[in-house]
């Protein structure tokens, strides 16, 4: 019955083309649009991190009171005074603080000329509370960490061009003047959105090249490379005034694992900040914050604007495709309300008017979506006109996209059919009849 | 031309009508806003930087080693001497950032050394007394600096300068009544700064929404940061000489010291692909949505053709009727136009409330600006036009139904 019901579709499809290209057109373009700034708009508002996601939190602190915070809102990084407290009183199961460093790797070898390398100051807690992945060896550990070592971990990136693919553990590079040993080399690792690092960051950028300790770069004196964002006027004069002072620009994270962690945590920053307020340190009460990931990367309105228009503004044109492709369905069965008649008189059901409709429907659909295929394949590879490289960089086409195109195509066509379906099943056979 | 027939003969297609309607409206909605949205976009698009873009590049240098601030600082001037020497360029100038770069130091500035609140922000570029013949700038009001004002800075060290040359919106937004030149103000320091120069325009580094209120709100100090990762180097080409002087500038540079990084991907950018790289995503936006509205607007015609037709093609009997009682061509075709009219109208009026309903929603999700009805208006005009266009084929092809097809049974 379905290969017959497939045979009408076609024939009835064929008698009006230009009818029923317009459909298969308005289909197309209208699930492409949307189909490619979906593409973009899943890559940049996918959760980076699943399976931890309601388990990292970044602790924040007002250091700048009601007078200067952001419109009630604590700052969006700490400075160095506080984020020193919190990594030492080590409340938390894991524990991490980072900024973004930007460093040259010294000439050598084949080399001659030094090459730019950007990552990030972190402890050794970064790499298991992050779940990177690693290649060869590992991150450092918490004595490393307190011993400020001189240790480094590459990215599979950056070790493949320095190194080939082969293990670099133990070898030693020179950042800037300073040596470093590789105790790890990560595989491809890159969480889009960078949702560990969006102080000053769209959470977008190049994957890192390199992870080294956090005490190992403040003792050398390595400037964040990221934003840094101060407050009261006072001189300041060099790099321990500034460690001294309220500029923010460090990122905390901690790892809590259960609602109970998740208040003792809070209890601690509430009565951090009440202990600061009573040695003078803070002339306004307690006002933390204490946010996932997903509500960190909400709060910080990661997702671009244009990704979120371009998204409404698509599904909306695509809604006027459907309401076009209904209007034309309805003509194009109603005109053939003689034939219904017929069919009923001769015993066919309601049922199987209908069922007859909705796979002409579908067929519609099918070809809309093949054409929607098509057009979001373009529209991906040209997506680089639409959207900021970093942005465009992270569309593509792969086996689910592909499906959904497909599946809405189809889906929404036979939707859209419903009402004009429903008019065709309708039609009274006895009056048809008659006026033939 | 009678409308109450048409209305009746409406009331048979209840369906269609309401369909066509519908995608009238929905296409008015989307169609006035997504060209708000273009409009907005390409006016960003179109906004001037105040400097001599045609001839000015950037070259970001990174320094490879560390180095101390009077080793960075010293390198600094003899790159600087080593630029300027050059046959192809014009000046050359330190700095910490420059327009459309996309972020970089902003600074509050306060009417008085112990007030809270800030006044306004601005950015705040570092350089000699190069910049201003660098960039092009327009000295509208005072003096340049002198060079016995110019004074190496540290990264970390936050002394606001005794002097400043400011542009003309931050002299405007610190002293309406146009007496900035000579007065001062504090910028996140205890000590004054006193405005010496105004210049007439001067975009800041960052172009985004949050910067918006304090568009072109830049301050220039007479100060060489010595910035421990890299520095800026802003070079004027002579006119027609940008090729050369882009090609000659970094080899310039790595002769003077091999110890830096000049990125192969954007170490030397002329202004042109600083202007494209900043507004991208502006021009993304505005292709994405110029597309939409174009299809958009073919496939409602299309839409409107299609449906028409098949009424025109269920009507022929009654048309050859009324033909045979004596209406004219012209009339059929009136009457389809009519027709179109009314459920284009229909239409319009419901997708101004979705257009204004829209962009309501947007403002409030999307931090969109509020649209002017203008647009409202001129997407009205575009639909009615486009369904009196869209109309005319099967219209013409129904006043071409003979009276004889009345006599006809289907």
């Amino acid at each position: 019955m379905f290969a017959y019901y497939l045979d009408l579709a076609i024939r009835s499809l064929r008698r009006n083309p230009a009818l029923t290209a317009l459909m298969v057109v308005a289909i197309g373009f209208g699930v492409a649009a949307s189909m490619i700034t979906y593409s973009v708009f899943r890559a940049v508002s996918g959760n980076p991190i699943p399976d931890k996601s309601a388990q990292l939190f970044t602790p924040q602190i007002d250091s700048w009171g009601p007078q200067q915070n952001l419109q009630g809102e604590p700052p969006q990084a700490l400075n160095y005074v506080d984020a020193m407290a919190l990594m030492h009183a080590q409340v938390a199961k894991r524990q991490t603080l980072l900024y973004p460093v930007q460093l040259s790797l010294m000439p050598g070898g084949s080399r001659s000329l030094p090459l730019k390398a950007e990552g990030y100051a972190v402890y050794g807690d970064f790499f298991p509370m992050f779940e990177v992945p690693f290649q060869y060896g590992s991150g450092w550990s918490a004595a490393q960490d307190e011993n400020r070592a001189p240790v480094i971990v590459l990215s599979e990136e950056f070790n493949r061009k320095l190194f080939g693919d082969a293990s670099s553990i133990g070898r030693e590079i020179n950042l800037d003047g300073h040596d470093y040993r590789i105790v790890g080399v990560t595989r491809h690792w890159d969480p889009v959105p960078r949702f560990y690092s969006l102080f000053g960051s769209s959470g977008f950028e190049e994957p890192a090249d390199f992870y080294l300790p956090f005490t190992r770069a403040l003792d050398l004196q390595i400037d964040t490379a990221g934003n840094n964002s101060c407050r009261q006027a006072i001189a300041m004069h060099g790099w321990n005034d500034w460690l001294r002072s309220d500029c923010v620009w460090i990122t905390p994270w901690v790892e809590l694992d259960d609602a109970t962690d998740v208040a003792r945590y809070r209890n601690f920053l509430q009565g951090y900040s009440a202990d600061q307020q009573r040695a003078g340190r803070f002339g306004w009460p307690p006002n933390v914050r204490l946010r996932d990931v997903t509500q960190w990367m909400a709060y910080m309105h990661v997702v671009p604007p244009e990704s979120r228009v371009s998204l409404m503004v698509s599904l909306g044109f695509f809604l006027i495709c459907l309401v076009n492709t209904v209007g034309l369905l309805l003509a194009k069965f109603m005109r053939k309300s003689g034939e219904i008649g017929v069919r009923r008189a001769l015993g066919a059901s309601r049922r199987e008017i209908y069922v007859q409709f909705l796979i002409e429907a579908g067929t519609v659909g099918l070809a809309g979506g093949l054409l929607g295929l098509l057009l979001t394949a373009v529209g991906v590879s040209g997506v680089g006109l639409l959207f900021r490289p970093e942005i465009a960089r992270l569309a593509h086409v792969d086996l689910s996209l592909v499906a959904l195109t497909l599946a809405v195509a189809v889906a929404a066509t036979v939707i859209a059919a419903f009402y004009p379906s429903w008019r065709a099943a309708h039609v009274q056979p006895a009056w048809h009849l008659r006026s033939n | 031309m009678q409308i109450q027939p048409i209305l009746a003969a409406l009331r048979h297609h209840k369906a269609g009508t309401v369909l066509i309607a519908l995608q009238i409206a929905l296409t008015l909605a989307i169609v006035c806003n997504a060209l708000f949205i273009i409009h907005q976009r390409l006016s960003h698009l179109s906004e001037p930087t105040g400097i001599d873009e045609a001839n000015v590049f950037v070259i970001g240098s990174q320094w490879a080693g560390r180095q101390t601030e009077p080793q960075i600082d010293a390198q600094i001037q003899a790159d600087l001497v080593a630029l300027r020497q050059l046959p192809a360029v014009r000046d050359a100038a330190p700095a910490n950032s420059y327009p459309l770069r996309g972020g970089g130091w902003d600074n509050f500035v306060m009417m008085k050394p112990d007030q809270v609140q800030k006044t306004t922000d601005a950015a705040v570029y570092l350089s000699d007394t190069h910049l201003l013949d660098t960039l092009g700038l327009k000295l509208i009001a005072g003096r340049n600096f002198r060079p016995d004002e110019i004074e190496p800075m540290g990264m970390r060290d936050s002394k606001a300068p005794p002097v400043a040359i400011v542009t003309k919106a931050l002299a405007d937004k610190l002293y309406p009544d146009g007496s900035a030149l000579g007065k001062s103000f504090y910028t996140m320091s205890t000590t004054p700064t006193t405005i010496i120069g105004i210049v007439e325009r001067l975009q800041r580094q960052e172009v985004d929404s949050w910067s918006r209120d304090f568009a072109y709100q830049a301050m220039l100090w007479p100060r060489r940061l010595d910035m421990s990762f890299g520095t800026y180097y802003i070079v004027r080409a002579k006119p027609g000489e940008l090729a050369t002087a882009m090609r000659e500038a970094p080899k310039a540079l790595l002769a003077q010291s091999r110890m830096r990084v000049i990125d192969p991907k954007d170490g030397v950018l002329s202004f042109a692909e600083i202007r494209h790289r900043a507004y991208d995503s502006d021009r993304g936006t505005a292709i994405l949505m110029g597309i939409i509205c174009a299809v958009l607007l073919v496939i409602t015609g299309a839409g409107i053709i299609g449906l028409t037709s098949f009424w025109v093609g269920q009507r022929r009997k009654q048309i050859g009727i009324r033909r045979a009682l004596g209406a004219t061509r012209h009339d059929i075709l009136r009457y389809f136009q009519t027709e179109n009219l009314l459920i284009a109208g229909a239409g319009v009026v419901l997708g101004a409330v979705f257009a204004v309903g829209l962009n309501l929603w947007m403002m409030r999700q999307l931090a969109m600006d509020r649209m002017p009805l203008l647009y409202v208006l001129a997407g009205v005009v575009v639909l009615l036009l486009l369904g009196q266009g869209a109309v005319f084929a099967p219209a013409r092809r129904a006043s071409r139904v003979s009276p004889v097809e009345a006599t006809r049974s289907v």
